[in-house]
């Protein structure tokens, strides 16, 4: 019987534009360009398509989960920690900006930026004792966080305890609410591909590969583990934070088990690794459970057997699959 | 008094939900995060047969250990075996299968206080001064009964000796002849019926609710963390520390605090001594 092998083969416009030839034509300026416009203009649109109020509520909480899938695909796949939870900083930041702006009174135009700064601060002191920690323990660790501070204000009854903090301050109206969400996504989302590109990024790279040869090299490993999540929790607090003035509350369910493992979710749909990938999970996750809110619970185990079913079944992702389609072309060769 | 004996009966609770997942994760590495909702299936079962079909008592007891065994086996054969070896992974894809079970449990309006099993023997009796009824002391006999069974079973049989084996050096036991797969899938359902029989001996004595699934994972896997990863004389030992812990805690500080206990534990051991008190040190497995 005649055997053949599928080969795959870099498209030859992926290795022109590779390098400086990309500038030579349109055809590949607009290999490059057209895939990063399109997620921009879309992200953009968005706000403007949607048929109601309801609808474009909706686009500022997909804009929070991009940023903690962000963080959580950063942490995972870029540094080598894998912290399931997500709910933590959302919750920290949450917590800060509704403290500040109901007993400080300030605005949120400085409560979200001083929530983001002080929340991710005490996310990595609290974190800073766990960072040594490697794989399941760092995970376990992680996952009990979130869980540990929403019981303790419950049992200490501090922060308004089981209510929560109400009469937080709302964004101006909702198009600025939108904006400012989608153009904090997209500067997160262009920003951290870049960073882990830079010196630093490759520092996180060599802890996630070989955390051993970065200590030879005579480099901190907790020291720059401490750096990534400083930037991984300042993304989830930023979050926190816009949630609260978006819903004009604070409370436990902010420490809920959905902004940990939606977040996973839509990392391992969209593509682990690939930063944008996560970011396309959430687009197509949160809205899908908001259709499925009717229905209660059910959109917990909808979204967790989705998960099952990617993680054992396509674990690379939509976004890892079309980047394939897209740089390289298949066929059939004889063994 | 009442702390000692109360200790004690809430330490070998802790210990009968935390053995399934000890179980599990000594022999397989597999941290069986869905261990909370086989544990919350398995009452929800007894229930369906009891108070459902009218079966005998016994009856739908043995009968919801045998389903709940099977679902762990065939969650183990046909999801996490695809997963094995990628820690992560594992913890993701089984900590997603016990939340859709349990959130597919609360949508189909398996809530609130209507569901309860019977106690197995009413009354109570004064032991010391302090009034304890029946139905804990029967836990605290057949937990212990339990453990000493296990002890006797992974010591004297040919299939617990397969799985000791299996928990000491995977590879070297697959020279020997014993099927690693085969092995996992036993501990699997192992586990799960552990869960099951702590689920019909603990859920009597309260409400079986959906909240239960996430409480006792949570102390499973404080139990296990505290008492060393793997290490089943560990997890026992953990249980009573844990158990009398929690108990000081209700007595003195205030009944709020007792699951921030259990939290704090698995806290404060990982940062101090991931390995647990009684786990092998693998320094370099751990941390850095």
């Amino acid at each position: 019987m005649e055997q053949k092998r599928k080969e795959r083969l870099d498209r030859g416009i992926k290795v022109r534009t590779d390098t400086i030839y990309a500038l030579m034509s349109a055809r590949e300026m607009a290999y490059l360009v057209v895939p990063r416009l399109v997620l921009i203009c879309g992200f953009l649109l968005l706000p403007l398509v949607m048929p109601s109020m309801y609808w474009q509520r909706v686009i500022s909480i997909v804009c929070i989960y991009c940023l903690l899938a962000i963080s959580f695909d950063f942490l995972a796949h870029y540094v080598g920690l894998v912290s399931l939870g997500g709910a933590f900083f959302i919750g920290v930041g949450g917590y800060m900006a509704a403290i500040l702006n109901t007993h400080f009174g300030l605005s949120p135009l400085f409560t979200i930026p001083l929530a983001t700064i002080l929340g991710a601060a005490i996310c990595t002191f609290l974190l800073l004792p766990c960072l040594p920690l490697r794989g399941v323990y760092f995970a376990i660790v992680t996952l009990m966080y979130p869980l540990a501070l929403a019981r303790i204000i419950e049992a200490l009854d501090i922060f308004g305890g089981t209510d929560g903090i109400m009469g937080v301050a709302s964004f101006p109206n909702r198009w600025i609410e939108q904006y400012f969400m989608v153009a904090i996504v997209l500067a997160f989302l262009f920003g951290m591909r870049r960073l882990v590109n830079e010196d630093l990024g490759l520092v996180f790279q060599a802890v996630k590969d070989n955390d051993q040869a970065v200590r030879a090299s005579g480099m901190n490993i907790t020291f720059f583990k401490a750096i990534a999540v400083f930037i991984a929790s300042a993304m989830g607090c930023l979050g926190g934070a816009s949630l609260v003035h978006i819903y004009m509350w604070a409370g436990i369910s902010q420490f809920a088990l959905d902004f940990s493992i939606l977040p996973i979710a839509a990392t391992v749909i969209g593509g682990a690794g690939t930063l944008v990938g996560p970011v396309l999970g959430c687009v197509i996750l949160v809205p899908v459970s908001e259709l499925l809110r009717a229905f209660g619970t059910l959109r917990i185990v909808f979204y967790s057997l989705i998960l099952v079913g990617f993680i054992v079944l396509r674990s690379e992702g939509l976004m890892v699959y079309g980047q394939r389609k897209y740089h390289q072309f298949e066929r059939w060769v004889k063994v | 008094m009442d702390i000692l004996i109360y200790g004690i009966i809430n330490s070998i609770s802790l210990a009968l939900m935390a053995l399934g997942f000890a179980l599990v994760y000594g022999i397989s590495r597999l941290p069986n995060f869905a261990h909370g909702a086989l544990y919350v299936v398995s009452g929800f079962i007894t229930w369906t047969l009891l108070k459902g079909l009218g079966l005998n008592y016994f009856l739908s007891i043995l009968i919801a250990m045998a389903v709940t065994g099977l679902i762990g086996g065939l969650l183990y054969q046909f999801v996490l075996i695809r997963v094995r070896g990628m820690a992560i992974s594992e913890i993701i894809a089984s900590y997603a299968m016990g939340l859709a079970v349990l959130e597919g449990l609360r949508w189909g309006g398996f809530k609130g206080m209507t569901y309860t099993l019977p106690v197995f023997a009413e009354g109570s009796i004064i032991l010391w001064g302090v009034p304890v009824d029946y139905h804990r002391i029967m836990v605290v006999g057949i937990g212990g009964a339990v453990v000493l069974f296990l002890w006797v079973f992974t010591h004297q049989t040919r299939v617990g000796l397969a799985l000791r084996g299996m928990a000491q050096d995977e590879r070297a036991s697959l020279m020997l002849g014993i099927d690693s797969d085969v092995m996992a899938v036993v501990a699997m359902v192992f586990g799960s019926v552990l869960a099951a029989l702590a689920a019909i001996l603990l859920l009597p004595l309260g409400n079986i609710v959906v909240e239960a699934g996430y409480n006792v994972l949570i102390l499973a896997i404080a139990v296990c963390i505290v008492g060393g990863l793997g290490s089943w004389v560990g997890s026992v030992l953990a249980a009573f520390l844990i158990g009398f812990a929690q108990i000081l805690t209700v007595v003195y500080v205030g009944s709020h605090f007792q699951m921030v206990v259990a939290i704090l534990a698995i806290i404060i051991t990982l940062v101090l001594r991931p390995s647990g008190l009684f786990g092998k040190q693998k320094e370099l497995e751990e941390r850095v």
